[in-house]
Parts: C-alpha cells; sequence; structure tokens
C-alpha cells in the first residue's frame, strides 16, 4: 500500500466516528478499528520489503520553493514505529469502546484518536524534516483535545493546556532548529540530510540547531526539566493516557532524536546534553513514582523514567547503546500500555485509583491481577519478561560510560534508578493485589468483560514471548531499526536471556534487591517524602503563566487605556521623530526661489490669522466662540485665495465654510457650551510642546518647499497648455476638477455622499436608543428668545431662495469657463435651502419637500458614473469628456461638454449631502410640541392670530 | 483599453446609491443586489486576476489623458492578487451578515458596504498617488460608517476614536502628498518613481520627509506600532462581520508600502535610501509582540481577535520590510492566508457573542456549540500559525525569507515566541469559553459588556440558532484557508511572479508612461 495512503487513513477514518456516532457507539468503534486496521494491514505489506533492509519512498511536491515537500520514506525505524502507533492504537481503540461511560461522546473521542493516530504515523513516516514540523505540531494540538477531552474538569483542561504550552513550544523551537539544520545541508529531505554527518557537525551552527531540535524532543518526551506536564495529562481517560505515553506522544520525542542520531550523534555537545539529561530524568522520574499513589500518577512517572533511561541510551552515542535503545522502546511500549490498561480497569471498577484505598484485589481480580504482575515484573527488570532484556543492555552500557572522567558516576545513578524502578513496580503488585482483602473500596471490585482485558492481555503474552524469544520474534525488526537508527553497520549484538555473570546481571540483582528493601522501606520513606519541602512543578508553572497572563493584560491594558489623546499624542511626536531623521539623514539645498516681500494687505491678513487663531487656543473650551474664531479663519483662508488668485478655491472655501460652521452650529446644539478640563496639567503641557514642534515642523516644511521650485517640469503645464484644446474650457481649475481628474472628483463625491449617509445612519441608530428620551426631554441650558422663526428672517429667506438658486444655476453653467462649477452652485443651493429650514423650521420647511435626499444624492452619484459610462459607448475610457458647439434658434451659439452633465452629478451630490445632513441634525433636535403649521410664530396677517394671542 | 479595469469601482459605485434610491425600504431586495454585486465583483476580479497571471501591466487610462497628466488605473500581479482577495473576502461577508441579521440593525448597511468595496478596489487599482488619497477617503468614511452600524455607547465611543485618528492620518496624507508634488511636480506613481530616480543627491532632504511621511500614512492603516491605537477597540467595538471585512483594511496599508516602497523609492533608490527597514522591521517586531501578548490578555473574544489581527500584521510586516523578493512573496502568501483567518475568526467571534456575550469566562453552553467550537480550534489553528493550515506555511516562509538578515535570531525569536504565546492565550480563550461551560462549578452569569445598549439585537429577530447562512460563510472561509494550504505551490509561484515583478518596477513604468511607445 502507498504510504501515502497509509499515512492519509487515519486523517480519513477520522471523520468516520464522528459521523457514524449516530448510528450507535459499536458504528464509530468499528469504523475507527477498521480504518486503524488497514492502515495496519498497509504498513505491513511493506514489511517484507523494509526487512529486506529496503527503503520505501513515496514523494509529492507540495512547496518545492521552500522545500517543504510530503515526502514520505518507510525503514526499519519507521516501520517499528508505525506498528507501534498503528498496532497499539487498534488494541486502544477496542479497550476503549468498553472503557468509556455512556455519557462521553465516543465520536468526539475516536475522531480525535484517530487524527492524533495520524499525526503520530505521519511524524515516523516524513522523509521531510519540515512535513515532520507540520506533523510534530498536530500531535501536540490533537493531544490537546484527547487530555481535554473530559472537559468538565478543571484538570482535564488545565492538563491540556499545560501540555499543549510545553510540547507546543518544544515544536517552535524545533522549526528553528530544523530551518537551521536544512539550511546548513541544503535540503530538507531527510534521507539526504541523514548523509551529511560530517558537514553537519563542522558547522558553526551545529550546536543552535542541536540545542533547538533538542528542546523540541526533550518537550514531547517529557524529558527534565519539560517533565512536568506527562503527569498532568493523565487527568485524559486512561485509553488515551495508554496511547499517549507508551507508545505515542512521549516517544516521538525519542523517535526524533533516534532519526537523528546518524547525523547529530557522537560528538561530546550531544552526549553531554543528551545523556546527561536523560539520567537525571530516568533518577528523578523513578524516585519521584515510588511516591505517588494515584495509580496512574505513579505510571506517569514511571514513564518520565523510562524515556529517560531510552534517552540517555541514544545520548551515549554508541552503536550498541542505540540497538538497546530501540530494543527498550519496543518492550516500554508494550508492558507500560498494559499497565495502563490494568490501571484503567481498576478505576474502572473499584472507582478509585488511590493505591492507598486499594488492596487484596488478586482474589477479586484475578485477570487484571495476571495482567499486572506480568507486565510489572517486566518493568521492574526480572526476566524471563522482555523488560529484563533491555535494562540488562542498559546496564551493560551503563558500566562501560564514563561522565567527565568518572566511570562510576553513570552506572551508579543507573543502578539508583533500576533500584527505584523495581521498587515502584514492586509497590503496583503489592500494595494494589496483594495483602488483604478490604470491605471499603468506593465499588464492589470484580473482573471486567473480556473487551477490557483482551488488550492487555495481548500485550501481555507479547511481554513473555519478546522475553522467551526475542532472538525471533522481534530480532529482525531490532536489527532492522536498529540499522536505520545506526545508519551504517550493525554491531554484534544478542537479546537473549542469558549472557553470563556480567556486570550487568550484578547491577540488576543489586537493583532488584534493593528494591524490595525500599519497598518494605516505603512507609517510614513516604512520611519523610511528604514531610520534605519540594518544588511543585504544577505551582512554578501555573504561576509563571498567571505572572504572563498578568503581565501581558497589564502591558495591554496600561498600553491601550482608550486616551485618544495620548493615541494622537504618540502618533504624532512618532511622526516628528521619524520626519526630522528623514530630514537630518538627507541633503538639504538651498532655496531657488526668492522670497517676497508682503504688502499691507496680506499681512494685515496674517495677523487676523494668528490671532484668531491664538484665540482659539485660549478660549477652545468655550465652543461657540471656538466656532466663531474657526470662521474667521476659514474667510481670511479664503481672502487668501481670493488674492493669490484663485477664485475657484475662494469661492469653494467660502461656501464650504459657511455650510460647515452652520452645521456645526446644529451640531453644538447637542453639547455642553464649556469643554471641561479632563487632563491634568502636566498632560496639556506635553501636548502643548508636542502641537508647538509639529506645527513648527508643518510650517517650516512648507516654508522649505515654497522657496524650491520642482525637480522637474510639473504636470500642471500640461493641463494650462489643455484645459480648453482637449477638455472644451477655459477654467483650468474646473477642468482638472470634472475632466482631467474628474476620476478624483467622482471619488470625493462618494465621500460626501457616504457621510451624509452615515450621519443620516447614526441618528437613526441613536434614536432607536435610551438616548432618544433624553433628546426628547432635553432643555435648554439658556434661556431662549421665545421666537425661533422671527418673521423679518423668514421673510428675508424667502426671498433669497429664488435669487440665490438663480445664483447656483449661474455658477453652474459658467463653471466650465469661469469660477464656478458644481460643487460651488451645489453648496450655494444647499445655503439657499439650508435658510428655510433656519427661518421657517424644521418641518414647515420639509412639509414642502418632496425629493427624498437619499434620492438626490444618489442620482447625484449616478449621473455622474453614467456621464463616466457614455463614454464606453464611444470606445472610450471612463470618464472621457467630448464637447462641441450647438446653435438653438432663440439662443446664440453655445457650448456644451459632457463635463457639465458630470457636473451635474457632483452639483446633485453635494446639495443632497449637506441636506440630509441638515435633516439629520434636525431630527436629533426634534421634540414634542415643536411641529407647526405656520412658517412665522408670529404672524399677524394669519386668520387665528386672535387664537394664538390668547395661547401666548 | 480593457473596461473592464474599471469594472470594479464602477460596479459598486453603482450599485450602492441604486440601493440608496430605490430600495432603501427593501431590505430583501438589497440583499439580493448587494449580493449579486458581491458576485458579480468576485467575477470580475477573477478574470482581472486571469488577464494578470501573464505578467502583462495592463493600464487604463481614465477620461482618456495619458499618464502622468489624467489619473490611471494600473492592474499588475500584485493589485490582482489584492482585488481577487478582497472581493472574495467580501462574499463570505456579505453571506454572514445577511445570515446573521447584522445588516438588519442599522440602516444602509449594503449601500455602505458596497462604497466599502469600492474604495478598496479602487485603492488596489490606482495609479496615481493623490487618488489612492480619494480612495483611501473613500473607504475610511465607508468603513466608520460600517462600524457604527446597528449603534450603541461602547460602539459610538470606539467609532469617534477611530475616525478621530484616521483623520489625522489623512491630514498626514495630504502633508505628504503636498510634499511629493512641490518637490517633483507630479502625482503619478510611475512619474514619481522616475522623477525621484533622478532626483540630484544634493537635495534629497524634503523627499526623504515627503516620503517617510507617507510611510507613516500607510503604516497607520497597517497598524504598526505605535501607530496601531487605533485597531483594537475600532475592531472589537465593530460589529464583527465589518471587522472581518476590516481584515483587508490593514492589507490596504501593508499594500501601500509594498507599492510605494518597490516602485517609488524601491530599495535601490539612494535619495530614499534607510528609510524603511530602518524602523520598520523593528516596529513590526514590536507589533506582532504587543499583538500577542494583547491575545493573551484579553478578557472579550472580540478584542482577542483584534490582537490576533495585531500579531499577524506584524509578521507580514517583518516580511515586507526586508525588501527582498523572497521576502516580499512570503509576505504576499501571508497576506492571503492572515486576512482569511482574521476574518474567520472575527465571524467565528461573532457566532460566541450573538449566543453567549463576548466576556472570555464560563457560561452555560451555547447552541450548536459542538460546530462552534470546532470552527474555533481551526480558526486558532490558522490564527496562531499552527500546522496544518496556511499560516503554518506562512510562517516558515516568512522565517525563510529572514535568514539572511542580520536581525535573523531575533526574528525568529519574536515570531516563534509570539506564536506560543498566540497558542496559550487561544487555548486559555477557548478552554473558558468552550470548555469550562461543561464545568457547573465555574460557570457565571455574563456581565454586561457591549451589551449596555439596547439597539444590538432587536427583539423580534429569530433566535441566532435557526439559521445556516452563517456557517455556510464560516466554511467558506476554512475551505479556502485548506485551498490556500494544499495549493501553496502553485500560490507561492503566482506571488514569487508577483515579487518579480515588484522589484523590476521598469515593466510598470514603462506600461504607464507608453515609454515603450515613445
Amino acid at each position: 500500500m502507498s504510504l501515502f495512503l497509509i499515512a492519509a487513513l487515519p486523517f480519513l477514518g477520522a471523520l468516520f466516528p464522528a459521523l457514524l456516532i449516530r448510528a450507535g457507539r459499536n458504528a464509530a468503534a468499528a469504523s475507527a478499528g477498521f480504518t486503524t486496521f488497514l492502515a495496519f494491514v498497509g504498513l505491513l505489506l511493506n514489511a517484507p520489503a523494509v526487512l529486506r533492509g529496503e527503503v520505501i519512498q513515496a514523494r509529492l511536491d507540495w512547496l518545492p520553493g521552500l522545500g517543504l515537500n510530503t515526502n514520505f520514506f518507510l525503514d526499519g525505524l519507521g516501520l517499528l514505529f508505525a506498528g507501534l502507533i498503528l498496532g497499539i492504537g487498534l488494541l486502544i481503540i477496542l479497550y476503549a469502546r468498553f472503557y468509556l461511560s455512556r455519557e462521553d461522546p465516543m465520536g468526539q473521542f475516536y475522531t480525535y484518536l484517530l487524527l492524533f493516530q495520524g499525526a503520530m504515523v505521519g511524524i515516523v513516516l516524513s522523509d521531510n524534516i519540515l512535513l515532520l514540523l507540520v506533523f510534530w505540531e498536530l500531535t501536540s494540538l490533537s493531544s490537546f483535545l484527547l487530555i481535554g477531552y473530559w472537559k468538565h474538569l478543571p484538570e482535564g483542561r488545565q492538563g491540556a493546556r499545560m501540555a499543549l504550552a510545553v510540547t507546543g513550544s518544544g515544536g517552535l523551537a524545533m522549526i528553528a532548529g530544523m530551518l537551521i539544520l536544512g539550511h546548513i545541508v541544503g535540503s530538507y529531505d531527510l534521507t539526504v540530510i541523514l548523509q551529511h554527518k560530517e558537514m553537519i557537525q563542522a558547522s558553526p551552527l551545529y550546536l543552535p540547531a542541536l540545542i533547538l531540535i533538542l528542546i523540541g524532543a526533550f518537550t514531547k518526551s517529557a524529558q527534565f526539566p519539560f517533565h512536568f506536564w506527562l503527569p498532568h495529562a493523565m487527568a485524559a481517560p486512561t485509553p488515551v493516557s495508554a496511547y499517549l505515553h507508551s507508545a505515542t506522544m512521549v516517544k516521538a520525542g525519542l523517535f526524533l532524536m533516534a532519526r537523528m542520531w546518524p547525523v547529530l550523534a557522537g560528538t561530546p555537545e550531544w552526549f553531554y546534553i543528551v545523556a546527561t539529561t536523560g539520567l537525571i530524568t530516568m533518577v528523578l522520574g523513578a524516585v519521584i513514582a515510588l511516591f505517588k499513589d494515584d495509580l496512574k500518577a505513579l505510571l506517569a512517572f514511571s514513564t518520565v523514567s523510562h524515556l529517560g533511561l531510552i534517552t540517555m541510551l541514544l545520548g551515549f552515542g554508541t552503536k550498541i547503546a542505540a540497538v538497546a535503545a530501540v530494543f527498550h522502546i519496543i518492550n516500554h511500549a508494550t508492558f507500560k500500555a498494559a499497565l495502563f490498561m490494568s490501571a484503567g480497569i481498576i478505576d474502572h471498577e473499584t472507582h478509585t485509583r488511590d493505591i492507598k484505598r486499594l488492596g487484596g484485589l488478586r482474589f477479586l481480580m484475578p485477570i487484571t491481577f495476571t495482567i499486572a504482575l506480568i507486565a510489572c515484573l517486566s518493568m521492574a527488570g526480572l526476566p524471563p519478561f522482555n523488560g529484563f532484556l533491555s535494562k540488562e543492555m542498559m546496564l551493560e552500557e551503563a558500566f562501560h560510560t564514563s561522565w567527565m572522567g568518572s566511570p562510576y558516576f553513570i552506572p551508579g545513578l543507573a543502578v539508583f534508578a533500576a533500584l527505584f524502578s523495581a521498587a515502584y513496580s514492586f509497590r503496583y503488585i503489592v500494595h494494589v493485589f496483594l495483602g488483604p482483602k478490604r470491605h471499603d473500596y468506593p465499588a464492589h471490585p470484580h473482573d471486567p468483560g473480556t473487551g477490557l482485558w483482551l488488550a492487555p492481555a495481548f500485550l501481555v503474552f507479547l511481554v513473555i514471548a519478546i522475553g522467551i524469544g526475542s532472538n525471533h520474534i522481534v530480532g529482525p525488526l531490532v536489527s532492522v531499526a536498529a540499522g536505520a537508527v545506526i545508519g551504517g553497520e550493525l554491531p554484534y549484538f544478542s537479546l537473549k536471556l542469558w549472557h553470563g555473570f556480567t556486570p550487568a546481571l550484578w547491577m540488576s540483582l543489586a537493583a532488584v534487591t534493593g528494591g524490595l528493601l525500599l519497598l518494605w522501606l516505603h512507609p517510614r520513606l513516604s512520611k519523610m517524602w511528604n514531610a520534605a519541602p519540594r518544588p511543585e512543578a504544577k505551582v512554578i508553572f501555573d504561576s509563571l503563566l498567571g505572572t504572563l497572563t498578568r503581565a501581558s493584560r497589564g502591558v495591554t491594558d496600561a498600553l491601550h487605556n482608550g486616551s485618544i489623546t495620548r493615541y494622537s499624542a504618540i502618533m504624532v511626536a512618532f511622526t516628528i521623530a521619524i520626519s526630522l531623521y528623514a530630514y537630518q539623514s538627507g541633503v538639504a539645498s538651498e532655496a531657488t526661489r526668492a522670497v517676497q516681500q508682503a504688502g499691507a494687505l496680506p499681512v494685515i491678513g496674517w495677523i487676523c490669522l494668528v490671532s484668531a487663531t491664538g484665540f482659539i487656543v485660549l478660549n477652545h473650551r468655550n465652543r461657540l466662540l471656538a466656532l466663531v474664531l474657526i470662521g474667521v479663519v476659514g474667510l481670511i483662508v479664503s481672502l487668501s485665495f481670493n488674492y493669490l488668485s484663485a477664485p475657484d478655491l475662494a469661492l469653494t472655501q467660502i461656501s464650504v465654510e459657511v455650510v460647515t460652521i452652520i452645521l456645526m452650529l446644529l451640531a453644538l446644539n447637542f453639547l455642553p457650551k464649556e469643554t471641561p478640563v479632563e487632563s491634568p496639567l502636566a498632560i496639556r503641557a506635553r501636548d502643548a510642546v508636542i502641537a508647538i514642534v509639529a506645527g513648527t515642523g508643518v510650517g517650516g516644511l512648507i516654508y522649505a518647499l515654497m522657496t524650491r521650485d520642482f525637480s522637474a517640469p510639473s504636470i500642471s503645464e500640461f493641463h494650462l497648455a489643455n484645459s480648453y484644446k482637449g477638455g472644451g474650457g477655459t477654467n483650468v481649475v474646473n477642468v482638472i476638477l470634472v475632466d482631467f481628474r474628474g476620476y478624483d472628483t467622482f471619488g470625493e463625491i462618494i465621500v460626501l455622499g457616504i457621510a451624509a449617509l452615515v450621519i443620516y445612519a447614526l441618528t437613526e441608530a441613536i434614536l432607536g436608543s435610551k438616548v432618544r428620551a433624553y433628546l426628547l426631554n432635553r432643555k435648554p441650558d439658556s434661556p431662549q428668545d421665545g421666537d425661533p422663526h422671527p418673521l423679518m428672517m423668514v421673510v428675508a429667506t424667502r426671498v433669497m431662495m429664488p435669487l440665490a438658486l438663480m445664483v447656483a444655476a449661474y455658477i453652474f453653467f459658467r463653471g466650465h469657463n469661469l469660477p464656478g462649477g458644481g460643487f460651488i452652485a451645489g453648496l450655494i443651493a444647499a445655503i439657499a435651502m439650508l435658510m428655510q429650514y433656519m427661518a421657517s423650521g424644521f418641518s414647515w420647511a420639509a412639509e414642502r419637500q418632496k425629493v427624498y435626499y437619499h434620492g438626490i444624492i444618489g442620482s447625484g452619484v449616478l449621473i455622474a458614473a453614467a456621464t463616466g459610462m457614455g463614454a464606453w459607448l464611444a470606445g472610450q475610457p471612463f470618464l472621457t469628456s467630448a464637447f462641441g458647439y450647438l446653435h438653438w434658434a432663440p439662443l446664440e451659439e453655445f457650448e456644451w461638454a459632457t463635463a457639465a452633465l458630470f457636473d451635474l452629478g457632483v452639483f446633485l451630490a453635494v446639495v443632497g449631502a449637506v441636506m440630509l445632513t441638515l435633516e439629520s441634525l434636525a431630527r436629533l433636535a426634534w421634540q414634542p410640541g415643536m411641529n407647526s403649521e405656520h412658517a412665522m410664530d408670529i404672524n399677524p396677517a394669519r386668520d387665528d392670530a386672535a387664537k394664538l394671542k390668547e395661547e401666548v | 483599453m480593457n473596461h473592464l479595469l474599471i469594472a470594479p469601482v464602477v460596479l459598486p459605485a453603482i450599485v450602492a446609491p441604486f440601493i440608496i434610491m430605490v430600495l432603501r425600504h427593501h431590505l430583501s431586495l438589497q440583499r439580493i443586489f448587494s449580493l449579486a454585486c458581491t458576485v458579480a465583483l468576485l467575477a470580475i476580479t477573477l478574470i482581472l486576476a486571469v488577464q494578470a497571471a501573464d505578467g502583462t501591466v495592463q493600464v487604463y487610462e481614465l477620461g482618456n489623458w495619458p499618464a502622468p497628466f489624467g489619473i490611471v488605473l494600473v492592474l499588475d500581479r500584485l493589485s490582482a492578487l489584492m482585488l481577487l482577495l478582497t472581493s472574495g473576502l467580501a462574499l463570505a461577508v456579505v453571506l454572514y451578515a445577511i445570515g446573521s441579521g447584522w445588516d438588519a440593525r442599522g440602516r444602509h448597511f449594503h449601500a455602505l458596504l458596497q462604497f466599502q468595496l469600492m474604495g478598496i478596489l479602487g485603492a488596489f487599482l490606482t495609479g496615481d498617488a493623490f487618488n489612492l488619497f480619494v480612495f483611501f477617503e473613500v473607504l475610511l468614511i465607508a468603513s466608520y460608517g460600517l462600524m457604527i452600524h446597528g449603534g450603541g455607547a461602547k460602539r459610538l465611543q470606539a467609532g469617534v476614536q477611530y475616525v478621530v485618528y484616521n483623520l489625522l492620518g489623512s491630514s498626514l496624507f495630504l502633508l505628504a502628498l503636498g510634499t511629493l508634488y512641490a518637490v517633483t511636480g507630479t502625482l503619478n506613481m510611475a512619474d514619481l518613481a522616475v522623477r525621484v530616480a533622478e532626483l540630484s543627491p544634493d537635495d534629497t532632504a524634503l523627499l526623504r520627509v515627503g516620503a517617510v511621511m507617507l510611510l507613516l500614512v500607510f503604516a497607520i492603516k497597517a497598524a504598526v506600532l505605535p501607530l496601531h491605537f487605533w485597531l483594537p477597540a475600532s475592531y472589537a467595538y465593530a460589529p464583527l462581520p465589518v471587522a472581518a471585512l476590516f481584515a483587508i483594511m490593514t492589507k490596504v496599508g501593508a499594500y501601500a508600502i509594498l507599492r510605494m516602497y518597490t516602485l517609488v523609492f524601491g530599495p535601490d533608490v539612494a535619495a530614499t535610501a534607510g528609510l524603511v527597514g530602518d524602523w520598520l522591521l523593528p516596529a513590526a517586531m514590536l507589533t506582532l509582540a504587543v499583538g500577542a501578548l494583547g491575545v493573551l490578555g484579553s478578557r472579550e473574544i472580540g478584542r482577542l481577535v483584534a490582537f490576533g489581527a495585531i500579531t499577524s500584521m506584524g509578521t507580514l510586516l517583518i516580511a515586507v520590510a526586508l525588501f527582498t523578493p523572497q521576502a516580499t512573496a512570503a509576505a504576499l502568501y501571508y497576506t492571503v492566508h492572515s486576512t482569511l483567518a482574521a476574518a474567520l475568526l472575527f465571524l467565528i467571534a461573532d457566532l460566541v457573542i450573538e449566543r453567549r456575550g463576548g466576556a472570555i469566562i464560563a457560561q452555560r453552553p451555547m447552541a450548536q456549540t459542538g460546530l462552534i467550537a470546532t470552527l474555533f480550534f481551526v480558526g486558532a489553528i490558522a490564527m496562531a500559525g499552527m500546522p496544518p493550515l496556511s499560516g503554518f506555511v506562512g510562517k516558515l516562509l516568512v522565517m525563510d525569507a529572514a535568514r539572511d538578515h542580520e536581525l535573523v535570531w531575533y526574528i525568529w525569536a519574536v515570531i516563534l515566541a509570539g506564536s506560543l504565546i498566540t497558542i496559550i492565550g487561544l487555548a486559555r480563550a477557548g478552554s473558558e469559553i468552550f470548555w469550562k461551560s461543561h464545568d457547573d462549578s465555574h460557570i457565571r452569569e455574563a456581565e454586561p459588556e457591549i451589551a449596555d445598549d439596547d439597539t444590538q439585537v432587536p427583539p423580534e429577530e429569530p433566535a441566532p440558532n435557526a439559521r445556516a447562512l452563517p456557517f455556510v460563510a464560516c466554511f467558506a472561509l476554512v475551505g479556502s484557508l485548506v485551498l490556500l494550504t494544499i495549493f501553496a505551490g502553485p500560490m507561492m509561484d503566482y506571488t514569487t511572479a508577483t515579487a518579480a515583478q515588484l522589484f523590476d518596477p521598469n515593466i510598470y513604468i514603462d506600461a504607464v508612461l507608453r515609454r515603450a511607445e515613445q
């Protein structure tokens, strides 16, 4: 079967349980089991070739530019691991079917399990280290789901997050390591990398790569000081623990070290980092395991210890140690999976995992007892079980290894760890199964149904079989797997029980004897252990994470405190700093233009401008006054446009001024008259400094720009030359607006239209909220004059209305050739209508307003767009204008230009936008009793004058 | 001249006023037209992307005025990619907004949305610096309208900050354009490129000021630290489907940086040397760091996603700031990924908020909790850049591209540490929201967060669990992320070609200024 299919099958299979759970739990379990079985069979089909020494490859390009490709290969090591993953996976699926209760969502469980399984298979089959990273992180993610499967348990949630944080961070470090490794070799393909030992070890980047990759491996394989997540992951359902911590997740780190062994091992760095870490982990795990009363915790720390053992063996860097490591991986997987399952059975049947509440179970649960006994003796390293064989090999290797020149250090500690290992194994038997029967079990214990004990029974069968007939049963597999690890000639080894009276045998004997002694001493030692202060990893981790979370919350909240003043201050200050830097680091040229003499008029204007601005600064808290002063500034700006021969700009500016001031006055109506002082003096001083520097900077910049010429002729010369010839108008400003850059204008009228729509939508939102009540009951905060619609003003505005509209029309039509145009005309027309609203009242004016402003805006934009699109009919680009001359009988010959139609769009959009804004503001101001049928509150010509007088 | 070039601007510019004029009171018709317009935009941009894929640069001279005197639209690979991304994203957002009923919670949602699209698409298409300003205004004002859609005190407050901050940015934009025009006498980008390259080395100071101010404007849009302050609150308090659309808005800033600083102020231009990388790279790294801390420190899911968006902008801008073809190719891949991922997560956050409020605390299980939890898990994987989704590929690409930079160790450290903190933060949030709800001992009642306004959920709305369309939108985004992952190879071929085109600006300049014909 293709490697692609083997790798993909678990992922495809993950879909089924989630769907089939509706057909029942058996269907879900069967679908999971079936896909796993298929993948397993597929693997076995490839086994003969691999055992012959072939390497099976499957390659598919994914992202060749990066070197990330879906390349798989299957060699001895891959076969071993994939076999373990899929084989034990099958047993776990069987076991879990009977372990999980009715309340547990089993479909989810199998889906997560198969996702995890797929990720693991992916790791061990990857021929590309980037692809391996993908699967590596996938195991972190899927194990997160598995560990947190019982989401109602806080331990499950915390354990899942801890595992994700630790293994995920290791994975991230490994990303960097793998990138470096790939960089050294120039390829991310494992098969290539594995052939470049010298190149890698000679590289100056070898050590960083090694450390980063090892962090990944150590976190995954729970090596000290990252070991703490593993016991907390025990909050998962037992099938998960059995799977993750015997055969898969934690073995991924070992797999990686074994995989990289040919190129990374053999250096002193490797030895001291890996072997030492392994040794410490082995000792630490074994010691702690002895003092754990929770069955799964005991097994968890024993797992840590055994992982340390294998890590240490790989760290030795000798070939025979690597063989021992591979062999122990197999053995540990078998007995530890069986033990976890037995612990799960005990938990399932007695409802407790606390050793202190157990004992005497051998009579009540004989089958479980047999299974646990065999597995435990194997774990303790007693013959004739498989654990004995690999432990002998380990001790033999330890005996021959010296550490920092000391020949006793490693053997001594190895025996010490083996001693504790034996002790906790015995404890599992003695304190749980032996001893008198008790009467206070939380539930009545009995052996479980076949479904639960079948899987562990099969595993202990393997424990015995490998122990007795190892050379025949696993010999070829160990050879080919170890051969893949070593990547060269296999050393001589023999997997058998009796090697003669070797040092290892004496060490083993010492360990077992010492183990029995320790168990005898256990009650006393346990008291001492519990009394002794020791660092609790979870507490440290939680406080670290808590500190990090609080710190980030603190930093985030302090940075983003919601003060727009500060945000703006930072922005402006940053802009000043960067702009100054840019200026400083460039070369400033001499001014090329002479400064002109200022006449009296400009100086007066300048003084007005500056003093108005100064007054704004002084009086900005009085909002009305500030608005008036802003009006002054606007007026001076318009005048200076006029003075500088820009009548179009002057006209635009002044009409914009009028409209905005009126609208802002209306808005001020809803605001307090005074701006309160909100920030302390220091902050205001800071802001003042920033403002002054920024203002000076902008002033200086503009001065510098105005005293220099363009570096090349400006494009405006073209506009001047082509305005009449190509645009049909002599007013260049207007031709630029509606023709040369009509597209900009098109955008800008849309901006205006959107602004009005937004104000309208905002008004709707406000009127639909609680604010409406406030608005309706709002009282004016100063006395009103009592005549909101004075007679004189009403009359005057009505007279002016046709005049103003006429002016607007005039301005509009002359626009193309003389100062004017749609924009200005629109503003003037809008002002004319605005005046009606102001003078005669909103409701009076609105009644006479037949066209919706939305429609006016829309039609304006549409007319402009349609004009632009009209050019398509002539095969010209959008907004291409045409013009010509018409002669109608009573009229003089006149010019027409499509640009005028465009300008009409502008006109309408402007009128609509201004009026919609006004209408929205007016709706906010509406209060009951404001409706009046009459324009004027006091009108002598009215028939009901008398009645009104009475009311008043 | 290919009139299809202008269609992405003109089509929404017609549909939106039509909706305002005719369909103002017919929500269902608005939905149909808005959706149809978005689908049409997707089709148009797809055709344009196919046209641009062969490497030709198409120019559309508006008003038939030749560059640099009139305004031109320019379609190259980069614009085409951004156009397609925008319209694809828009389709998901429109579907979601219709399905969730968000579009009914205020006025003019669809018209504003179409205007928004017009602004974004126009900004990607234009070849004129001032016209870029105009379209920035269009998208800003439309985005403001969308942001405060539905009202509510907190949203309006955030909206004011958003608009004030961005108006500051707009003023700076004008100042920058004024400076550039005063120095060079032109506004067309290609022409600017020519003139900047010919500028005398004795007269660079003012140009540098203009160039860097322009960069700052784009940096504001791209939410680069310390110019990102507008983003967290406005994205978190905006209607989240709108925030999902805004995922493209930060990319407008990144796009503009890429465009201007490869075309006009490219790495080879002596006059503006050292203006970008010197501070943009450290700033981008800070952005990433602050974003990641924000993810971990958020108390509210909308804010969490907003900080996630900042984090992804950090990664993206690191790649942009390297200014090599390889890094730019990576940045473009990451752009597509991070836009889709952030949008997805915003939509998921909205699903959560609609059902149980946004606070990251345990509450009673909500409707469809399993489905939403799955979506959140997938979205979180995408955002944190974990395998197997495109975020991981993108992260690898960015890291790989940084390899030869002198700060490589810092860059890698920041990216990886940022990922870790993001992962922890997302895991925390997911565990609190989705897992703890099954643990009766931890359930707390929601504190009113944004729920202080009564306008948000009109009572006549049917219960949110009856609707399928929001999930369709979410799964469409998930699907696009999956495709982006699977077809990473072809995608990278495209972005590599795009980067090559960007770093050879003469193709662009020749096409715009018709130099080949002269």
